[in-house]
């Protein structure tokens, strides 16, 4: 949760104590078939469960958030992450470079899912 | 910091008439040499899957090569009084003011200054890097001493603060008094010192508010030090006041025992709508402010019954800074380019090109008043590519991922404008501070508005937004044979229905959102008065704006309660600084869009788009006319570069209750749109589950057809996608078929 800076920066001895709220929805490794779907069509109408999940992926703060950098026109993106500092450049991923956004979109899936599940998906 | 766009420009002018000049301003970094070229821009948009990108260069004086060099951009907004007599023969003094700090802990940020940085001399109350009020003061021959009120400030809350310089006694007093308690913490504070300096020193050249005078280069005042938030009431006086009389300064008559010392006493109630600083004593100390910071804002004393600041200015005595404002770049000028009259009127741009690097400054060129070359008037809208101008959201929204249900994709503008923030963001952002960023200008490199740009919110596919985008529409009427003038919201701001009036037919782009008065009553005049409206996008006529009467280039906007808004307007201040009018939505300004096209925003979504199907409406011989080609079983723009659909990215519908005409067809309806497509705040009075697509029959975009007085008509196609699919298969296709069917009924004087 992003706090209003509403106490102002380094403000000294000041202290705030606010409870950020917890998620309760969590993905986990038997939704399996959630993560088909989505191999089979990653950008279109999706399912009400896929988009649950779609929305815990999609909602992750900035810090660290996967971003695709527009190498090349319609021909080629690479992966990267964002600090979430205003101002700092992306951190650009070696290697992870993609000819469809399909298939950024499928990786950056798997990704996520190992994140959040523990699991690799194998699909 | 990376310069990802090594050659940026700007003009001082965006629409010219023949025989008209405009100037062009370039900085490169690295590139020694450009070459210059005037070209017209036919189709911007790079997407193999299209026409791709089509120009036409033109001869002129300007095509040829020149040196590159660097211009800088100076942000940071302040008040600028320039030097006086008075100011030097300070000796003791007091400085004071109100202020509502938005980033104390910041670094330093000057509230009231008047300091030669060269010689350290002069004094500054500022708060500094700890969030607390201090004095600061030099005696001019490098000795400085700081003295601090001791305790950080809370931000967002309104304090008094001051300083006073005895210079018999030395003694500083530096005071800082919060204006709202609270239990368990005390954010006031007070500061005591006896100065060791001889003298403070009376600095040098302007006195500033909100920075520091830095130095003068090539007559431009340069400052730093630059503070977040609001400042009212600033008061020097040339004696070391007590407290008791640091408050009587405060007051509206001030006692004549103390207007003798008071050296300047500005009000910045006064003259709100523009530029000028008021000094209420005899020494007039008039200044002006520098790149623009907010007027219009509430101040220490605003209760709250009245929040219209044109009938209670004294409440509106604040000016909200901000580090990160920018007015114009002033730059000096490149190349100029006066307009011939071979120049047929339509969309230019100066092409700029060094090694690899590229770069475009689009204009517009007008038909010479009075004397239309054209049947079709494109009113191009560039009020509203001004609201987008260095849109900064794909790298700041923390929900952009999931609203457009795709990763985030950044091209290198937006990776150059998240490393150069000095170029300023769009009114979609957020100054440094978190507060709206309320005013754009033109007067500064655009790098989104320009040929080629992709932005990757707009949708699979071309990823075209505004000005990109609605080159979409510009070659869809060249490649159909379609002779067009171009304008823009500018003329028709300044003009009124003048610039319309010799067409037939009008069109709009594919986002037409912000709409100033004089603009709305032009066109509502227009179709009045026998004219035929095409409006070609979604979510148009929205937003109110204002330009300004004495300001170039620069357009406001207040996103004030009720409506899809990136930000919210503070309570008190949803009215204009540049003409005093209620901002934000149309709709509550009882001019829907309905009232004016027959349709208005409904929801949004930006992954994929949709097709429409047409109604039982299309066979009423009102409008059969526009279906001839096209079979009625058809779905229509199932296709398109733009999301794959004609109608998607945002939509409107018809409501008779906010105006749409009680005889109008609604000829076809858009379905399927995903569940990403959701309802707009202001439809939702109360949230329900059923918002989205899937589960809403209200998301969707009707198309819609009525006559208006006087033989004019309008034809609304309510998707801002709508224009990509009119490029489709060659220009065949049923979105092409139908528009063309439109445009060339309306373009004959033939009344409805």
């Amino acid at each position: 949760m992003d706090l209003y800076p509403a106490f102002g920066y380094r403000a000294g001895r000041l202290t705030v104590t606010i409870e950020a709220g917890r998620l309760m929805y969590t993905v986990n490794h038997n939704m399996k078939h959630v993560a088909e779907e989505f191999m089979r069509n990653p950008i279109g109408h999706h399912s009400p469960e896929l988009q649950r999940v779609l929305m815990v992926f999609r909602g992750e703060p900035l810090e660290g958030k996967y971003v695709l950098i527009c190498t090349k026109p319609f021909e080629e993106w690479q992966l990267a992450t964002l600090t979430g500092v205003r101002g700092k450049p992306v951190k650009l991923i070696k290697d992870k470079f993609f000819s469809s956004v399909e298939d950024a979109e499928r990786e950056v899936f798997r990704l996520r899912w190992k994140k959040y599940t523990g699991h690799e998906l194998n699909l | 910091m990376t310069a990802y766009l090594r050659i940026t420009g700007y003009s001082d002018e965006i629409s010219v008439l023949p025989g008209g000049t405009i100037n062009f301003m370039v900085s490169c970094d690295g590139v020694d040499t450009y070459r210059a070229d005037i070209v017209r821009v036919i189709h911007g948009d790079m997407n193999p899957a299209g026409p791709g990108v089509k120009e036409e260069l033109i001869r002129t004086s300007v095509s040829r090569n020149y040196e590159g060099r660097k211009q800088q951009i100076h942000t940071g907004s302040s008040v600028i009084v320039p030097a006086h007599p008075v100011l030097d023969e300070l000796a003791s003094f007091t400085v004071q003011c109100m202020i509502w700090p938005t980033t104390p802990g910041k670094a330093e940020q000057c509230l009231v200054s008047r300091w030669d940085t060269r010689s350290k001399g002069g004094f500054q109350l500022l708060i500094d890097a700890d969030g607390a009020v201090a004095l600061r003061v030099g005696n001019g021959k490098g000795k400085v001493e700081t003295v601090s009120a001791g305790r950080a400030m809370l931000a967002r809350e309104w304090y008094f603060v001051g300083a006073s310089f005895d210079a018999k006694t030395k003694r500083i007093r530096v005071y800082q008094e919060p204006q709202r308690r609270y239990a368990k913490i005390d954010t006031g504070g007070r500061g005591q010192a006896t100065s060791k300096l001889g003298s403070a020193g009376v600095g040098a050249g302007p006195l500033t508010m909100a920075a520091y005078h830095q130095r003068t280069s090539k007559g431009r005042t340069l400052t730093a030090g630059h503070y977040n938030g609001k400042i009212d009431s600033p008061r020097l006086a040339r004696r070391a006041l007590d407290r008791s009389e640091m408050e009587q300064l405060m007051r509206r008559t001030v006692p004549t025992h103390l207007q003798e010392v008071l050296v300047g006493r500005w009000d910045f109630s006064r003259e709100i709508k523009g530029i000028r600083i008021v000094d209420l004593t005899a020494n007039a100390l008039h200044g002006e402010t520098h790149n623009l910071p907010a007027r219009a804002m509430t101040g220490y004393n605003w209760t709250g019954e009245n929040a219209k600041w044109e009938t209670a200015p004294e409440q509106y005595g604040a000016i909200h800074f901000h580090d990160d404002d920018l007015y114009d770049c002033g730059w000096e000028v490149d190349f100029s380019l006066t307009v011939p009259s071979t120049m047929k009127s339509g969309c230019y741009a100066a092409r700029l090109r060094g090694g690899e690097h590229e770069e475009y400054i689009p204009f517009y060129v007008r038909a010479p008043l009075g004397k239309p070359t054209a049947k079709i008037l494109y009113l191009a809208p560039t009020a509203s590519y001004l609201s987008y101008a260095n849109l900064s959201v794909a790298m700041r929204g923390k929900k952009v991922e999931m609203m457009s249900g795709r990763l985030v994709q950044l091209s290198a503008w937006e990776q150059h404008l998240n490393e150069n923030p000095e170029l300023g963001a769009s009114q979609y952002d957020e100054h440094s501070d978190h507060s709206g960023i309320c005013y754009s200008s033109r007067l500064r490199p655009i790098l989104n508005m320009r040929p080629k740009v992709i932005t990757g919110l707009a949708g699979v596919g071309s990823g075209v937004w505004q000005y990109n985008a609605d080159t979409h529409l510009t070659d869809w009427m060249e490649a159909q044979g379609f002779d067009f003038d171009v304008a823009t919201d500018e003329d028709l701001d300044r003009e009124g229905i003048e610039v319309l009036k010799s067409y037939s037919v009008v069109i709009t782009g594919s986002h037409p959102e912000y709409t100033s008065t004089r603009m709305w009553d032009a066109f509502y005049a227009y179709t009045q008065q026998g004219g035929r409206l095409m409006y070609m996008g979604g979510n148009g006529f929205y937003w109110r704006v204002a330009y300004s009467d004495t300001l170039p280039g620069v357009m406001e906007v207040r996103r004030s309660a009720g409506g899809t808004r990136a930000w919210a307007a503070d309570p008190g201040e949803f009215h204009h600084s540049f003409d005093g009018q209620h901002g934000g939505l149309w709709r509550f300004q009882d001019r829907s869009p309905q009232r004016l096209v027959g349709a208005g925003f409904v929801a949004q979504g930006f992954d994929i788009c949709t097709y429409f199907r047409q109604t039982a409406a299309r066979n009423d011989p009102r409008v059969k006319w526009a279906f001839e080609g096209v079979g009625k079983e058809e779905l229509l723009g199932d296709f398109g570069l733009v999301g794959g659909g004609a109608a998607g990215l945002e939509v409107d519908w018809v409501d008779r209750k906010l105006g749409t005409p009680p005889h109008a067809l609604v000829v076809a309806q858009s379905e399927n749109l995903t569940d990403l497509y959701l309802l707009v705040a202001e439809e939702v009075l109360i949230s329900t589950p059923d918002s989205m697509g899937s589960a809403n029959a209200d998301i969707r975009g009707d198309i819609v057809f009525y006559e208006t007085p006087n033989g004019g008509a309008v034809f609304s196609f309510s998707s801002i996608s709508y224009c990509g699919s009119l490029s489709h298969n060659d220009y065949k296709n049923n979105i092409s078929r139908l528009t063309g069917n439109v445009l060339k009924r309306f373009a004959t004087d033939k009344s409805f």
